[in-house]
């Protein structure tokens, strides 16, 4: 069944604060392969003008994907993540996510339309530092391939 | 931030040295535990097989993940990066076979913006298919 586009807007609550830590800024960089300083000495980090060890681009993910569990598993959306692809991603930064960052994240349904018989959700995720601040804001497109028969 | 490369020095076409990630189980799993995406259909091949997929799939923030590299490594500074959005067209396969996948990966500059900054477009391809459409960062210059 399509999903109720008059979803579109709706906002989830922020979630409790992820506290990203240095060795765990290491272990994601370890995981792809990238051993750019920046990523894993706190000092060459500073030499850029950072104030600790930045994550990597693709970091914000971490966070922002499970905070859309809040969206993809809300019961009154029904969307049927068994048959979810991830269609596309984008992050707009204000800065990048650093070590101590206390971070909280903000799900918005941005849309909701439906393509040859696929619904495709996409779903924002403010990220902010428990101070306030905007870090980045990730937009996850997810296409829901159509059940059989439908 | 303190991109390395000089905006006045790049053009429209400036091509940004290539790189090639390889891709095995072994990094699927790394990469599952690190970004705490479990779905089996990128460690489990009896399960990705049922679901109707050639095999085991990379991640596609993985391949997401290692393309930008190719910018990060040109700025020298990776928090230079403003924007990085892509579209995920194919999957990167990762055969069980001791060998795995290999990501090419090629970029150049598109366009020159205000402020400094340039809009960079990626190509990144696994086994002759493209894996990323619409693949573009764009990146605050010195």
């Amino acid at each position: 069944m399509a999903l109720d586009p008059s979803f579109i807007g709706r906002t989830y609550p922020p979630t409790a604060p992820y506290e990203v830590g240095r060795e765990k800024i290491r272990e994601f960089a370890e995981a792809v392969g990238d051993t750019d300083p920046a990523y894993l000495d706190a000092e060459a980090a500073k030499a850029l003008g950072h104030q600790d060890v930045i994550a990597p681009p693709t970091f914000p993910f971490v966070l922002t994907y499970r905070a859309a569990g809040q969206v993809v598993n809300d019961p009154e959306l029904g969307l049927d993540f068994s048959r979810v692809v991830h269609g596309d991603q984008r992050f707009a930064y204000t800065r990048p996510v650093r070590a101590g960052d206390r971070l909280t994240v903000t799900c918005v349904i941005e849309s909701i339309k439906s393509l040859a018989g696929n619904d495709v959700l996409t779903v924002r995720g403010e990220v902010h530092e428990e101070s306030g601040e905007h870090v980045v804001t990730a937009h996850m497109m997810l296409v829901a391939r159509a059940a059989e028969g439908e | 931030m303190s991109a390395s490369v000089n905006y006045d020095q790049v053009e429209v076409g400036t091509e940004l040295p290539a790189q090639s990630f390889p891709v095995t189980r072994a990094t699927l799993v790394q990469y599952a535990g690190a970004s705490g995406d479990f779905n089996p259909i990128h460690w489990n091949e009896t399960f990705a097989t049922g679901v109707g997929l050639p095999n085991v799939i990379a991640h596609g923030m993985f391949t997401m993940a290692e393309a930008i590299r190719v910018v990060t490594d040109w700025l020298g500074d990776p928090g230079a990066v403003v924007e990085y959005g892509v579209r995920f067209t194919k999957p990167v396969v990762v055969p069980d076979d001791g060998v795995g996948a290999v990501i090419e990966v090629s970029a150049k500059v598109a366009a020159k913006l205000d402020d400094r900054r340039v809009r960079v477009d990626l190509l990144a391809t696994s086994g002759g298919d493209k894996v990323l459409g619409m693949s573009r960062a764009v990146v605050q210059l010195a």
